[in-house]
């Protein structure tokens, strides 16, 4: 505040007033703001708002199902065929494609199979955000190592064939197991009953994935060749070499002859995706369940719409109980608890204020809802796809997995034959539900005249029906990011402000001039600290790529590697220190700098600033996430030997903080209290943290390059402030 | 007055018009129908309906008829310098209220006397009606003015409504009915004017409006230039004046059957299109009906009729059956029989009585008959029937035809390895309403064949996603049977199999022709290598859309073949996009011929001259729509444009009117005057108090330092408070809109309070 002089001066603006207020009380305003933010983030289970779907043209549950009884039979005696089918010994993985495009064929669908090899995992440092190109991985596959996935395609009567909607179902060819095998079943009825109606508008295309590689990549290898296919490539093996000739030996059919196309075969602009899969162990047994997974790379999610019009159809169509992920840890944690009821509480104590205020939920509602979100916002943080519909999202096509997981009980293998054969009535009850739910997601979805764009895209859900908008949740992370820029220029200021004051008195006597050159020195002397700052996230750039060469190390446990790269990471940290000398020696040579750390500071914590900001536009939940570890150690870090003036007691305790706060602001350690915490402490390896970051960068996650190219060279620069020497 | 007596003259010359146009009846317009039923490989029946009404030539017949549907006549020489009046002679008789009509004959009037001079009337009716021989006098002026603007109209016409894809691969794709009839969704239509060059755009516009109005559809949206093309010579071999549009996206429904079937003289009420129950064939998997207008009296070689339209209606049916789900299970299933009461819930009752010849087909492909030889001989070689397999005579074990035909045709010349396909014909001249003609088709046995194809397979595509850029490929598939065609196309310039592409792509679609890649059976090939010729014409933004010919010669031993071109995906202005723009734009279908195959048949007959339905044309088939995501606009953002922009507007006038108002030397007094005044009442008697208590002079109170934190602290507060209000409020106003909006709420409120 500008100091009050005799005369009185014409008062700055009322909104520089309020700023020059704001960065007085740095402390003040970032104490509350953090705090607040914290509080927020709590607060959003509350918060949340039912979901409705917006878009009208869906009307889910409007039309009658029209299953028959027929249907059944008919997907009864398919499941039966394919899981009798896989049990002969000699198994190549060729029956089960051809038996699925024989009844394809049968119903009157049209029939191709699709041949991928799995692309490796590799990491490609230039090809981070683009998938990489398929002509450059083109290893020699053996035959054996090539997927088939079965597609077929039902055409529109009517339609004009521009928009197809997708169902897939990943199976293992080379061993099917039942749950898989229903959900086969599940679509083959689908897909027949789908061959006869007449109110189809749009395509339907049944992905039947091999997943022998994994349920991702036949499903990736699909899109990427529907999508992007390579005219001139390198010709594929020749199906007869590969004894993939009996693929195409099927019995003459009805309608084709023996026409199954090996080429492939497309249907219009993909207008959504949906994943079905059974599981393999009921998770309650009392009712069927229904898991609804959404979260596509770097935390991408469809719309909003898709999973309300699923959500709607299983719990008021079919009476399912639908649940998407949640960290189970949560439920008990006694902590949340306490929240819980104090927020339930007060809801409470509102509620007799004045019946209108309805905000109030139980505690067991919040403790649910915070372990919803908790996930929620984990698995966008990641930004690791959680089932083959992230593969859908690379190409802007809404998509989820639903896993349905029936309430038979089904111990062991032995059992599970014989509820298929005797069972029919069990087994019938079952897909009974799951099928007219996929009839009517697909059927809303046939009714979209435009693409999914009505409902929120930006969203992290706290229960299937409830959901935080980015509107809200966007409010705890402003608030946690907010001191960050206050400060800086608090700091900034001060190391201004205070330098003049005491030079002004040693070079009282010296020449305008001098001063005049020196006070422009001084206001450009937060370049040497910008200087370490960008040569520090330089580092961090070239600790991004290091990866990259240690995958070509021989024989290395995820262990030595991780190793490898600290003690890598740490000798270019060292290295660079040397070489380009630490910034403060130079200044400090031609003057005292008592305030060489607030400056540094100051743009470490600008740095920060820009970083979380961007972070926020590419993934918003790892920018939460992060601040949540940045924002009180960039704001804590003061060093050590700082004026000594103050309390013994209060350096005592800012340093405690500093030190905790900087433990665990390191990702290493972050990575394994969070473990920790979600599962326990019990068997935690070091090589873990490599896996984690191998699955990042794999799945070109834009975390990997947060934590390479933000979050640790923040945390170095907080190091090198708690150190620095003043 | 003038219009007045304009509406009683053109009454009577309607009137005297017709009455002179029955003295000729008789002498050539005629009109027959025909329909053709072929059982498809898939269980599904197509029958095509195919009207034909022909008008000699207006010179030797005058231009009234008895038959010829008048709007469609008058389509034909709608266009011109001077026919308004001749339009509303007849369409607008009892609407005269448009000045288009008064100032038509005021025109007419003017030109009386030049006209009258040079041109020699041949249906000179001047003298029938003595009173008001002048407005008569121009009337007839202007139908001689007719005459002389022949060379102002309509030579070929062709327009199409769709609903649903052909089948190339199961419904075939060589013979007539797929080449000619068949077409892409929503409707097509091109045409052939006789006009100078520079006029030709202004008769498509007024055709397309007219037609718009005549089938309820919205053609008049090819007026645009955008919208339509002028190929050069991959569409139709000799088109000079070609125009071609497309609207893939228009629905089609009975609204636009009924003015249809309104240019049939019987309608709907009898003869074949009695058939035409409109819940039968709009249930069906495909729906074309199409028009087509010759006017042989601009060609130079002057056919027998001045003028053909030719009505066909193509639909895919499928029987309803209740057995196909028992025999699905067993193996081969049988096809289910069928009968016109059971595809079209009617039968023929009633013969068009003004319908010169009134048949029915029923075609067996030759891939059909083949297997049906193959069959019979198989069965007679176990039985004692030792009858070899004749004409597809009726007593076979596959099938069974509740009537027996009039006649059984034979296809003579096929140049299909399958052999020749065979046609029983039924005249409906035999059946009448007491006698309905109802004929049941019924399987026997059952039997797998397929269709023939056309040489290449041809499929269209997007490449690419995101909203910056993208490609098309048109890939060709060599069909299973196309080697047979090849082997029988080698001539001495080496086997090279001919492919004609026409594509038509949107503006906002901006195709980069240079990145044209060619790659024959998955290898690239240079352009030089493969196209025989090329005509592109690049779009232009919001003028004109791209267009792109090409003559390939592909090898004949081909088995693939593809086109690749990039795109860029343009920007639209916010008023360019369609009510439902999030659903994607259109590309309309490519067309792919191969000029090289015709797509004939003829059947031995005795009057060969017009009695079969299927014409000769070249293989043509039609490619798929596309659908392109384009960026759209959140149309929801009205609201944040208001927001944003009135945040900006209150920041920007709140400076600016406080730099205005206040002035420097007020300002200070002002401020003197305020610290003078600014402590309160309270705290000024109490400082008083206390210095009285503490006995010292009493000085006036510096409180201006705490004030002014007072006032902050205050300041902060309302900023919280307005803050938080605006929250509370978007909670409640940004259910409907997207997320974006949050920010510009408390931006606005916070602005409002500054």
């Amino acid at each position: 505040m500008a100091k009050r002089e005799e005369p009185p001066k014409a008062k700055p603006r009322l909104l520089i007033r309020a700023g020059i207020l704001i960065i007085t009380h740095s402390l003040l305003v970032s104490v509350i703001c953090c705090t607040a933010g914290v509080f927020a983030l709590l607060l959003l289970p509350i918060l949340a708002k039912n979901t409705y779907i917006s878009e009208n043209a869906l009307l889910p549950g409007s039309a009658r199902s029209m299953l028959s009884p027929h249907e059944f039979s008919d997907a009864n005696k398919f499941v039966k065929e394919i899981s009798s089918s896989n049990v002969e010994p000699a198994s190549t993985g060729i029956e089960t494609p051809r038996l699925i495009a024989q009844h394809i064929a049968d119903l009157g669908g049209e029939v191709s199979y699709h041949k991928f090899h799995p692309q490796l995992n590799k990491f490609h440092p230039l090809h981070f955000f683009s998938s990489p190109d398929p002509g450059i991985v083109q290893v020699n596959y053996s035959c054996s190592s090539y997927g088939i996935n079965t597609v077929g395609i039902i055409r529109a009567p009517r339609g004009d064939g521009k928009e197809a909607i997708v169902l897939v179902t990943p199976y293992n060819s080379l061993n099917i197991t039942p749950g898989e095998a229903l959900s086969l079943g599940l679509a083959y009825s689908v897909f027949s009953l789908l061959t006869r109606v007449s109110w189809l508008a749009k395509d339907v295309i049944w992905l039947a994935a091999d997943s022998r590689h994994g349920e991702y990549a036949p499903v990736a290898a699909w899109l990427r060749d529907y999508h992007a296919p390579t005219f001139g490539g390198p010709r594929k093996p020749n199906a007869e070499i590969c004894g993939e000739s009996a693929l195409y030996e099927s019995k003459a059919n009805q309608f084709m002859g023996s026409k199954i196309a090996d080429h492939f075969r497309r249907a219009g602009t993909i207008a959504a995706g949906l994943v079905i899969k059974v599981a393999d162990r009921s998770v309650d047994i009392t009712r069927d369940t229904l898991s609804i997974y959404a979260e596509a790379s770097n935390g991408q999610m469809p719309n909003l719409d898709l999973i309300n019009t699923v959500n709607y159809l299983a719990v008021h169509g079919q009476g399912l109980l639908v649940k998407v992920e949640k960290f189970w840890s949560f439920l008990h944690s006694k902590w949340l608890k306490v929240f819980g009821e104090i927020f339930e509480s007060v809801g409470k104590v509102a509620k007799s204020l004045n019946p209108q205020w309805v905000f109030g939920i139980s505690a067991m509602e919040y403790i649910e809802g915070t372990a919803t979100l908790a996930s929620s916002l984990y698995n966008q943080a990641l930004g690791v796809p959680t089932g083959p519909h992230g593969a859908f999202r690379d190409y802007q096509v809404d998509a989820i997995t639903m896993e349905i997981s029936p309430k038979l009980y089904w111990s062991h293998k032995a059992k599970q034959a014989e509820v298929f054969l005797r069972g029919g009535r069990l087994v019938l009850l079952f897909p009974f539900k799951t099928f007219m739910l996929v009839e009517g997601v697909l059927r809303s979805i046939n009714n979209l005249l435009e693409k999914f764009h009505q409902s929120f895209f930006l969203y992290l859900l706290t229960s299937p029906s409830k959901f935080v908008s980015v509107g809200v949740y966007m409010i705890a992370f402003a608030l946690l990011v907010a001191p960050l820029p206050v400060v800086a220029a608090s700091l900034y200021s001060d190391a201004n402000k205070r330098g003049p004051t005491s030079v002004k008195h040693k070079l009282s006597s010296s020449p305008i001039s001098v001063d005049e050159a020196h006070i422009t020195f001084r206001s450009w002397r937060w370049l040497s600290a910008a200087k370490t700052v960008f040569i520090v996230h330089l580092w961090g750039a070239v600790v991004t790529l290091m990866p990259y060469f240690i995958c070509q190390l021989p024989n290395c446990t995820p262990t030595t590697s991780l190793l490898v790269w600290v003690s890598l990471s740490v000798f270019g940290l060292v290295v660079l220190h040397l070489v380009l000398g630490s910034p403060s020696a130079f200044v400090s040579a031609s003057q005292p700098q008592e305030k060489e750390w607030a400056l540094l500071k100051s743009v470490t914590v600008s740095a920060a600033f820009v970083g979380l900001c961007l972070m926020s536009v590419i993934n918003f939940a790892t920018a939460e996430i992060g601040a949540l570890l940045i924002v009180p150690m960039c704001l804590m870090a003061l060093p050590v030997r700082l004026n000594t003036s103050a309390h013994k007691f209060r350096a005592v305790a800012r340093a405690a903080f500093n030190v905790v706060f900087i433990l665990v602001g390191c990702p290493v350690v972050a990575f394994f209290m969070l473990k920790g915490v979600f599962e326990g402490f019990k068997n935690i390896n070091v090589g873990e943290f490599w896996f984690w970051v191998e699955s990042l960068w794999v799945w070109n996650s834009a975390t990997y390059i947060f934590i390479c190219m933000v979050h640790l060279p923040c945390w170095v620069l907080c190091i090198y402030i708690l150190l620095h020497p003043c | 007055m003038v219009r007045l007596k304009l509406v009683l003259v053109l009454f009577i010359l309607c009137f005297a018009s017709t009455s002179t146009g029955k003295e000729k009846e008789g002498i050539g317009e005629q009109f027959t129908e025909e329909l053709l039923l072929r059982p498809l490989p898939d269980r599904k029946v197509l029958a095509h309906f195919h009207f034909d009404t022909r008008a000699p030539p207006t010179a030797s017949y005058g231009r009234h008829h008895r038959i010829f549907p008048k709007a469609i006549y008058q389509l034909r020489s709608f266009l011109g310098v001077n026919q308004n009046a001749q339009s509303a002679m007849c369409k607008n008789m009892f609407q005269a209220s448009s000045q288009e009509q008064s100032l038509t004959a005021s025109y007419a009037e003017s030109k009386l006397r030049v006209q009258l001079n040079c041109t020699d009337t041949p249906l000179g009716q001047t003298s029938i009606f003595p009173f008001g021989s002048l407005a008569i006098t121009v009337l007839n002026t202007n139908l001689a003015l007719l005459d002389q603007v022949h060379k102002f109209q309509v030579r070929e016409m062709e327009l199409s409504f769709t609903q649903g894809r052909w089948n190339y691969e199961r419904w075939g794709g060589y013979d007539p009915i797929a080449s000619s009839n068949v077409k892409p969704p929503g409707v097509e239509l091109w045409a052939v004017f006789d006009v100078p060059q520079d006029q030709v755009d202004a008769s498509w516009k007024k055709l397309t409006h007219t037609l718009s109005g005549l089938f309820c559809a919205s053609v008049n949206y090819l007026e645009s230039s955008t919208a339509y093309s002028a190929p050069d010579w991959s569409f139709r071999e000799f088109s000079g004046n070609l125009r071609y549009g497309t609207l893939p996206r228009e629905a089609v429904c009975t609204e636009n059957l009924t003015p249809w079937l309104k240019l049939l003289p019987c309608r709907d009420k009898a003869g074949l299109s009695g058939l035409m129950n409109r819940s039968s064939i709009y249930r069906g998997f495909y729906h074309s009906q199409r028009l087509h207008l010759t006017s042989g009296e601009f060609n130079s070689e002057a056919v027998n009729y001045g003028i053909m339209l030719e009505l066909t209606l193509t639909v895919v049916l499928e029987p309803n059956t209740l057995e196909a789900g028992v025999t699905r299970s067993s193996g081969l299933a049988l096809q289910p029989s069928w009968s016109l009461r059971s595809l079209f819930g009617r039968e023929v009752g009633e013969r068009c009585v003004l319908a010169k010849s009134s048949n029915v087909y029923v075609q067996l492909e030759g891939s059909l008959v083949l297997v049906l030889k193959n069959k019979w001989e198989e069965n007679s070689a176990y039985g004692a029937d030792t009858l070899s397999y004749e004409e597809g005579s009726l007593s076979n074990p596959s099938f069974e035809l509740s009537v027996c035909p009039n006649r059984i045709i034979k296809e003579v010349n096929s140049l299909h390895p399958e052999g020749p396909s065979i046609l029983y014909h039924y005249m409906m001249e035999n059946y009448s309403d007491s006698k309905p003609f109802e004929l049941e088709f019924k399987w026997k046995s059952p039997l797998v064949w397929s269709c023939p194809l056309a040489p290449l397979h041809a499929s269209r595509f997007l490449m690419g996603s995101g909203n910056e850029r993208g490609a098309i490929a048109i890939s060709l598939q060599a069909t299973k049977r196309s080697d047979d065609f090849l082997v029988a196309d080698i001539d001495e310039k080496g086997c090279r199999l001919r492919v004609d592409v026409f594509q038509v792509v949107p503006w906002y679609v901006k195709v980069y022709y240079h990145t044209l890649k060619l790659f024959v059976d998955e290898k690239p090939v240079s352009q030089a290598d493969i196209i025989e010729k090329m005509r592109v014409s690049p779009s232009e933004d919001k003028v004109s859309p791209g267009v792109m010919e090409l003559i390939l010669r592909l090898p004949c031993g081909v088995k693939s073949a593809a086109i690749t071109l990039e795109f860029d995906k343009g920007f639209l202005h916010i008023d360019e996009y369609p009510p439902d723009a999030n659903q994607g734009f259109d590309i309309p279908s490519a067309v792919v011929s191969f000029p090289d195959f015709q797509a004939t048949m003829h059947f031995l007959e005795d009057n060969s001259s017009n009695e079969s339905p299927l014409e000769r044309s070249s293989v043509l088939s039609y490619t798929e729509v596309l659908l392109v995501p384009l960026t759209t606009p959140d149309f929801s953002m009205p609201y944040n444009v208001i927001t944003i922009t009135c945040t900006v507007f209150a920041l920007y006038f709140g400076s600016l009117l406080n730099a205005l108002r206040k002035r420097v030397a007020e300002e200070e007094r002002r401020l003197k005057s305020k610290a003078a005044k600014k402590s309160g009442r309270v705290p000024l008697l109490l400082s008083k108090l206390l210095t009285k208590v503490r006995g010292r002079p009493w000085e006036p109170p510096q409180a201006a330092s705490t004030s002014s934190s007072q006032i902050s602290y205050k300041l902060i507060f309302k900023v919280i408070l307005v803050a938080g209000i605006a929250a509370v409020r978007r909670g409640k106003a940004a259910e409907a809109a997207q997320e974006r909006t949050c920010y510009n709420t408390s931006t606005l409120a916070f602005s409002s309070y500054i």
